[in-house]
């Protein structure tokens, strides 16, 4: 199988495997949380208000009162690192192309070194995280093996494709074959890691601010 | 597996529900919970970060409701939970956590873990595995009616004194009150002065109230150890004393966690909405107010700060009005650093107080308060809340400070404007 074959593959069959799979875990795993239910509150509530779980999605992207002061590296670190990511996945033309083709879906590109930058802003952000995760007590004592699998799996798209798109190292239709492969494998490590965080932080958020709302809290 | 460990086991399958399985889900273990929580920042050991507290739970979570857990557990690859995991993290679960809420306004990704705690004791109360001091508090309260063995006669003995003190009738059983007055153990025990201040507030007011001598104590340790059935039987005292009494409101006293029980557990626990309402005192005090039926003469001069007691705060949204109020009788009103929904605990709430094990690690933590009175540079502080106010006046005694601690109710019975002042 020469690079050609390699990079087909990858695009083709093996991301549609992991397209399936990933959504089928996040379906599954959507399923194991709200086929738990939840009882009805009984209490009456201090205000009626629904919109405080929605409020809460939002606001709780916020430090709050203190907090980045306390863990500057943990916000920024993980600021820079969540947006240097959506930029690179959301605005990198031949990203929305491939977008384009499979759903008919598209939307304007940011400059190409715009994106790149946003990548390597990205990566070192990354890196920054995980000495914060070894060196910080806390951030040690929470950590297993299947957060350092989520960070590696994290940093293999953006490092393949930043190595892709500089033609870094290795022939490019391999590297981009790689990159590729490594976003199929983040896809299929999504439902069943703490990446899944990605979709149950809606729901995780929705609950906390439901919780505080019904007893007249904003959180 | 003991018969004790399989009901515990069996309790934590029974609480995992779905908002504490998508807390679960989202955690990405970063940490920050741990910098909002009295007992890391002030000791700085790791394994008081509130999530690590959760370990039992969460393994449950896993093994019993992830695909990926069961096959783990069918594989060999998980540990079930043993009594021995249990013993060991029992002090993180009953002496360092208040249940103060505080580190679930900061979890980033919205995990309410106060709520995944009170869960979580329901499985290690039912496995044997609560503090001595909280099984002997829930005993007594079950057995007796009140967690620190106190008795109707006892609150006798307080109303003949309030009454002498006063001059005015503190009425019991009177059917058709708009209020029924619920006390704490510790205002029966050690600030008497809480009755008495509400019997010239209410006479002032013109409202009517009583006291009822088989639901007299608001305190409920059931809610502390994580025992709902235990907690169901104490509400329903107050439950069936309000009904018979046909009263319109209850007043939940200045005790924080008696709020929380009554307010927002207490209807679920007995599996209906009540037929009355549940007020804390500060609130009822505010509309008072606000109908201009409690008025105030003169200010205290004292520069004075305020505890946000955290299950009437953070957990009970009752915020503006000791604010409002204070405004009335204090000419020297100082907020501490962070006060208000982000307040910090005073270390000895969700049954940390009533647990003498826990005692010197309270002691350690008050040190936060200190540093939030010291800010404010006051020697009094108000509160609202008496297990707050003995777990201050405590900790104050403790590192020697001179710092008098009062409750609001009676603060503004201070300057009450009284028609017939005995």
């Amino acid at each position: 199988m020469n690079h050609l074959h390699l990079l087909t593959f990858a695009r083709g069959s093996a991301l549609n495997w992991a397209l399936m799979l990933c959504v089928a875990g996040i379906v599954l795993r959507l399923f194991e949380i709200f086929g738990l239910g939840r009882k009805t509150d009984l209490a009456k509530p201090r205000i009626n208000s629904p919109g405080s779980g929605w409020h809460t999605i939002f606001s709780r992207s916020l430090p709050p009162q203190g907090m980045l002061k306390r863990e500057p590296v943990t916000y920024i670190g993980g600021y820079v690192f969540h947006l240097g990511l959506l930029t690179a996945i959301l605005f990198f033309a031949p990203h929305i192309e491939l977008i384009r083709s499979m759903t008919r879906l598209g939307w304007p590109s940011l400059p190409s070194p715009l994106v790149d930058a946003s990548v390597v802003a990205s990566i070192i952000a990354l890196g920054v995280l995980l000495a914060h995760r070894l060196n910080n007590p806390v951030k040690r004592l929470l950590s297993g093996l299947c957060d350092y699998l989520a960070w590696t799996a994290t940093l293999l798209p953006l490092l393949t494709g930043y190595m892709a798109y500089h033609h870094l190292f290795i022939e490019y239709t391999l590297m981009l074959a790689l990159h590729i492969f490594s976003v199929d494998l983040l896809l299929v490590l999504l439902p069943f890691t703490k990446l899944f965080h990605t979709f149950s932080v809606f729901i995780s958020r929705w609950y906390n601010g439901d919780i505080f709302g019904r007893k007249g809290v904003a959180s | 597996m003991s018969a004790t460990l399989a009901k515990g086991l069996n309790s934590f399958k029974e609480v995992i529900d779905a908002p504490i399985a998508s807390f679960f889900s989202s955690c990405v273990h970063c940490g920050l919970c741990a910098e909002a929580c009295l007992f890391y920042t002030e000791t700085g050991d790791a394994q008081f970060t509130p999530i690590h507290k959760l370990e039992p739970l969460r393994r449950v979570w896993r093994e019993e409701y992830t695909l990926l857990g069961k096959l783990g557990k069918l594989l060999g690859l998980s540990k079930p939970l043993t009594d021995a995991e249990l013993t060991e993290w029992e002090p993180l679960v009953y002496d360092s956590c208040t249940l103060c809420g505080r580190c679930a306004m900061v979890c980033p990704v919205g995990n309410d873990l106060t709520y995944m705690i009170r869960k979580l004791r329901e499985g290690m109360s039912s496995s044997g595995h609560a503090p001595e001091d909280l099984i002997g508090a829930t005993t007594r309260s079950i057995t007796i009616g009140s967690p620190m063995g106190i008795k109707w006669p006892a609150v006798l003995a307080q109303i003949k004194h309030v009454q002498a003190e006063t001059g005015i009738e503190v009425p019991v059983e009177r059917a058709g009150a708009d209020y029924l007055v619920l006390m704490s153990s510790m205002e029966i025990i050690n600030f008497p002065e809480y009755l008495s201040a509400l019997s010239r507030i209410f006479k002032q007011a013109g409202v009517t109230w009583t006291l009822a001598s088989d639901a007299f104590e608001a305190t409920n340790s059931g809610i502390q150890i994580g025992a709902s059935d235990l907690a169901r039987e104490i509400v329903s005292r107050i439950v069936v004393a309000a009904e018979r009494l046909k009263v319109k409101c209850v007043i939940s006293p200045e005790c924080g966690h008696a709020f929380t029980a009554l307010r927002w557990e207490g209807p679920n626990l007995m599996g209906k909405p009540f037929g009355f309402e549940v007020k804390h005192i500060l609130e009822v005090l505010d509309e008072l107010h606000k109908a201009g039926k409690l008025k105030t003469k003169g200010k205290d001069k004292r520069p004075l700060t305020y505890h946000d007691p955290c299950q009437i705060a953070r957990r009970g949204g009752v915020v503006e009005q000791p604010r409002r109020l204070l405004s009335e009788v204090a000419a020297d009103f100082r907020e501490m650093p962070d006060a208000g929904v982000m307040n910090w605990c005073c270390g000895g709430g969700g049954g940390v107080s009533a647990n003498s094990r826990a005692e010197p690690l309270r002691l350690q933590v008050f040190k936060h308060k200190i540093t939030q009175i010291e800010a404010t540079g006051v020697q009094t502080l108000i509160t609202a809340c008496a297990n707050c106010r003995i777990v201050m006046e405590e900790g104050l005694e403790h590192y020697h400070m001179n710092i008098e601690v009062i409750g609001l109710t009676e603060l503004l019975a201070e300057y009450l404007v009284e028609d017939n002042a005995p």
